[in-house]
Formats: structure tokens, sequence, C-alpha cells
């Protein structure tokens, strides 16, 4: 029985092996050696010392919260409603549906919108305020970003709504909360795993974005992603692209560890009543 | 009499898709006794208390608290305070902090927070247990801390929606004698939901016997035990042998083919009714000396008695009692006095039998 339970996990060892451990290793290889192959830590001290890459670093870190923070204020409400409708089932597939189309497609299709002579300009001039430059700015990179990254958010969350018991809000009322106290103290408390899981779902990969960057954000605003994409394919120096690499996973475990926070100070809780029992 | 607390008048609810919860029902609460409401699931009895908590609204009536309608206001303005069937404590908070919650959102100072949250612990025999987590109670201790959350606020009616249903057998009946004492020592006002007839008997002052949305019997305990309105009350409420029969004239009723002596009248002359005896009021004998006379089919052994199956010559199955056992397969003979006879008349609202009891107690 054990035998053949092992014999089942084969392909996926094997998967896990060949397309992430392997791929992992060989960024870490690339990033500690030089053009001729010699062992050298010259990359990283090229990252620590170049004040580009920080402000890369930072642009990163800066343009991933704000599309986590947008993101997060669009999706929390948006799942909140979600789970207090009648066809919810359709409203999710709706949610979903666009995933399943290509990113590339999704950003064509805002090229088209956004363009000189897209439809929102349109608008704009209908309205008299237009025509304005939008594609190629922060605004239309943050908004496109934010909104390929909307159902990652909403999904988490509303998964954690719906689980929520409705006596605990109905208990939080009860006991003389308004609904908004019933929200702060309890649904949002409650539900904050759902958000957790979400924004790692949406920071993470907003970290390396760097389609997006160059198709609506106009290579104005860079980011770690867009450096490596660089240093790959234009520069050809794929030992600082590794390193850069291996610096962006760094930060993507950092991410994680702080938020999967919750657990471990659980079980810290549980070991000092075990010591004081 | 009390003043009432609350008072429900022609309370209907209606569910969007049509199906009818409640049907114009009128309750009167009086202040500091122990109310239970009693019925199967479905029957409508948690539907009663949350609206008179405020979590749902009543299609139609008046719910009155105080003598002041109350149908608008949210919950968190209700002076009432549920415990609920599954607890619902908050996870992310300490037992301290779920028993605080009503007073700090009060915004009462932090030391009377503290003496009230620790005296409500200590009430519900919880002390020392205020920097425990949820997740490391056990059921019992959960029930409590739920009790306590909900009297810390000194409530004027507690709401009890089947606390006990999901603890054991022995836990639960503790819990009866501590509920019972806790309510008679508070002198809160307690409307206790409970499919367990034993429960609503053992606790309350006074029982609604509830099924498909109406309150078919209310009264003490007793009342209801020894003069069942109906059928479904009879055979809800504790066991019985229910037969049909025929009133001959009042104080003598025909069953099983004989004439018995009863205390009931007040109905017409040949009226079809049904019979109540209950399987404790049947009192074994010899067969010659017996008013039936039963063969003993089986009979369990349920520690404080037997219960025995007999069934008489026409074939009718009879439910006894006893403290001793009997032979099986042998003939015996039941005996019964008069007032354990129970005439219910068919279709009888509760206002009518009220009055006939009343009408024949008197006589």
């Amino acid at each position: 029985m054990k035998k053949s339970k092992q014999f089942f996990m084969v392909p996926y060892f094997l998967w896990i092996a060949l397309f992430v451990v392997a791929p992992l290793l060989l960024i870490l290889y690339q990033s500690f050696t030089d053009g001729q192959g010699h062992f050298t830590v010259r990359n990283y001290l090229t990252y620590g010392s170049s004040s580009v890459y920080l402000k890369m670093s930072l642009n990163s870190l800066w343009y991933a919260f704000l599309i986590t923070v947008i993101t997060l204020l669009v999706s929390y409400p948006a799942a909140y409603i979600l789970s207090r409708l009648k066809h919810q089932q359709l409203w999710l597939l709706l949610i979903i549906l666009p995933t399943w189309i290509n990113l590339l497609l999704k950003a064509y299709a805002f090229i088209g919108l956004f363009s000189r002579a897209g439809a929102v300009n349109h608008f704009l001039m209908f309205i008299g305020i237009g025509p304005k430059q939008i594609l190629f700015s922060d605004f239309s990179f943050l908004l496109v970003a934010s909104y390929i990254e909307i159902p990652f958010m909403i999904l988490p969350i509303y998964n954690a709504i719906v689980q929520l018991d409705p006596a605990l809000p109905n208990a939080s009322r009860d006991l003389g909360a308004s609904p908004w106290q019933t929200f702060r103290l309890v649904t949002f408390p409650l539900t904050l795993s759902g958000v957790k899981a979400g924004v790692q779902a949406v920071f993470i990969p907003s970290l390396s974005l760097f389609m997006l960057t160059r198709l609506i954000g106009g290579n104005r605003v860079i980011t770690l992603g867009t450096a490596i994409e660089e240093h790959f394919l234009t520069t050809m120096n794929w030992g600082m692209g590794s390193t850069i690499g291996v610096i962006l996973i760094v930060m993507m475990f950092v991410i994680m560890m702080l938020t999967n926070d919750r657990k471990k100070k659980r079980r810290e809780v549980l070991d000092d009543e075990k010591t004081t029992l | 009499m009390t003043k009432p607390i609350i008072e429900l008048k022609g309370i209907t609810k209606q569910y969007d898709d049509g199906f009818v919860a409640l049907s114009k029902i009128n309750m009167t609460i009086e202040q500091g006794k122990f109310y239970s409401l009693l019925g199967p699931s479905g029957s409508g009895k948690t539907t009663i208390l949350r609206i008179i908590a405020g979590f749902t609204n009543a299609t139609e009536g008046q719910v009155l608290f105080s003598g002041q309608q109350i149908n608008q206001l949210p919950p968190n303005q209700r002076k009432v305070n549920t415990v609920f069937q599954n607890y619902a404590l908050f996870p992310h908070l300490d037992v301290f902090d779920n028993v605080a919650f009503g007073l700090t959102l009060q915004k009462r100072p932090k030391q009377e927070v503290k003496k009230r949250v620790l005296d409500a612990l200590k009430l519900v025999q919880l002390p020392g247990y205020a920097n425990r987590e949820i997740s490391e109670l056990s059921g019992g201790q959960q029930q409590r801390v739920a009790i306590a959350r909900a009297i810390v606020n000194e409530p004027e009616v507690l709401l009890l929606d089947e606390p006990l249903s999901a603890l054991d057998m022995k836990l639960r009946q503790d819990m009866q004698y501590e509920l019972r004492e806790l309510q008679q020592r508070l002198g809160i006002t307690f409307i206790f939901v409970t499919h367990d007839q034993e429960e609503a008997l053992a606790m309350s002052d006074e029982i609604f016997v509830m099924d498909n949305g109406k309150v078919l019997q209310s009264g003490t305990p007793v009342d209801i035990y020894d003069e069942p309105i109906n059928h479904f009350v009879a055979n809800f409420i504790g066991e019985s042998n229910i037969l049909p029969g025929k009133m001959l004239a009042d104080y003598q009723v025909e069953f099983v083919g004989k004439s018995f002596e009863c205390a009931d009248g007040g109905m017409r002359v040949n009226e079809a009714v049904e019979v109540v005896l209950r399987p404790e009021d049947l009192d074994i004998t010899t067969a010659d000396q017996g008013k039936l006379v039963v063969k003993v089919d089986t009979q369990l052994f349920r520690g404080d008695h037997f219960e025995i199956i007999g069934l008489d010559a026409d074939g009718n199955e009879w439910l006894i009692h006893s403290t001793n056992p009997v032979r099986d397969g042998k003939e015996i003979g039941l005996t019964f006095e008069p007032e354990d006879i129970h005439v219910m008349r068919f279709g009888e609202k509760e206002a009518d039998f009220d009055a006939r009891l009343e009408q024949y107690e008197e006589d």
C-alpha cells in the first residue's frame, strides 16, 4: 500500500525536480559566476552598490504595494457583496472568466481602449475633457495591473467570507455592536486569512511584472522584472539577471513569511501554556 | 400576574419562497420566568427567537418589549441577549475578550469590565479560564462561556437556542440544573428553545408546545403533561397510550369496547374522542381483578423501570411502566383511576380547551 502510494508520487517529484528545483539551482549557480564560468560575488556587489538597482528594487516593491492596495480596496467590498447575492455561482464565473484569457490579449485590448484614438478618449472628448495621454502612464499601468490581479484577490476573500459562520456576526450584533463595529471587530478579523492569501497571490507576482510595464507602462515603470528581461534578452548578462532573480525570490520568501505569521504565533501560545502548566 | 416583558401579537413569518414558518403566533412572556419553546425541528421555535432577537423580521404582526413596539429596532439596540446553538464564540478572541465584548462596546471603564467579566466567569463556574483560547475549551466549557458572554450584559431577557443539544447526556443534565438555578438567582427571563421534552419539563415555568409554525398548547409542565390538548402534544410530551373512544356522557367514556368512569366532561353525547393513558399510570394486577386484560408481548429493562408492551384481546398495544418485572406471555390485569384517563376532543382550540377544563375543575 505504502509502496504504491510512493509510486504515484513519482511524476510529481520529477516535475518539481525538473521545473522547480533545477531552475532555481541554475539561477543560483549563474548568479555566482562570471562570463568565463568562474566563481564570483561581483554580481551581488554590483547590485548592492548601484543606486540604479536599489531604485529598481524599491520601485518594484512600491508598485507591487500600490497594485495590492488598489486590488484589495476593490476586492474586499466586491467579495463581501458577492457573498450576499442570489446567483453567486454565475457572478463568480464572470469574475473568473477574464483569467482564462491570455495576459497579452488583455494588454492589447487595453492599448486599444486607452490609445489616443481609443474608446476612452472618445468618451473624454465627448464630455469635453479629452483627449488625454492615458497609455504609457503610471495610472494606466496600475489600473491594468490591478484589473488583471483582482480575481486572484476576490476568490480567497470570498471563500473566507462564505466560510464565516453567520452566527458570529449575529452574535456581535446581539451583544450590542453596530453593523460597522461588527465588521471591524468580527467579520474582518475572521476573514483575514482570505485577505492574506489574496495579498500573497497579488503582491508576489506583481513584484516581477514586466510585460505590462512595457506594453501599458511604456517602459516608464522599471521594475526588477523589466531588469531581468533586459539582462537575459538584450544585454545577455545572465549572471546579473540571475542575481536579480535570486533577490526577487528572497523578497518573495520574506513576503510569504510575513503574511504567514498566524500559525506560528498560535503555536507559541500553546507552548507558553505548556510551560506554565 | 407580573407585567409582560415581551408580547408577540399575530406574528406571521413567510419566506420569499412562500414557506410559512410561523402563522399568527400570540405569546405573552412575563418577567423573571423560565419559558420553553418546545417542538420538533422545523416547528418555527428558532424563528420566534430570531424575531425576538431582531435577526429576522416578522412578515406580519407586532413584537412588543415592555409595551413598546420594537419590530424595526436593530438587534444591537434590544435589551435581549442570545446564547447560540453552536455558541458562536469569537474564535479570534480569548475567553476574557469574548465575555467582555458587549461591555467593551458600551465603553465601560476597564476596571468595571474586568470585575464584571471575572464575576460572570465565576458564576458559570469557569474562574481562572479568562486567558484561555476558545479552541482549547471543551464543548461544556464553551457553552458556559457563551452563557457568561450573554448574562454579563445584564439583559432583561436571555434567549437560548438549543444550547444543550451538543452536549453529552450527563453534562446536559448537570447543565439543566445549573441553568435553572442561574435563572432563579439572576431573576432574568429565560426563553429556552428545545426539541427535548424532558429538558423542557424539567426546567420550565411555562412551556409553549409548537408544531408547523403554530403554538398548540401552552401551560405549566404539569398541566401539559397531564392534560395534553391533542394527539400530537400527548405523543410529543412523554409516552402515552392513545386510543379512539366515545363520550357516553359526562364522566363516562367508552374505549376498547368497555365503559369507564373518567374525570372529563363538557362534550356532546356519543362524541368521538381520543383517550390518553400514561404508561406509568397503569398498575399491574391479576387478570381477574384488572379493568383491562393484556398479554405480555415484550419487556425491556430501562434501569429505573421495566417497559412492558402488552396486547389486549382486540390487538391494541399497551405500553406499561412498572417497577417490577412480569413473565413474558402471561396474561395480566391493568387498573387505573378515573383521573388517569384523559379525554381529548378532535380539533379543539386551546382557548376552548382551557375554558372547558376550568369549568369542569370547578364542579
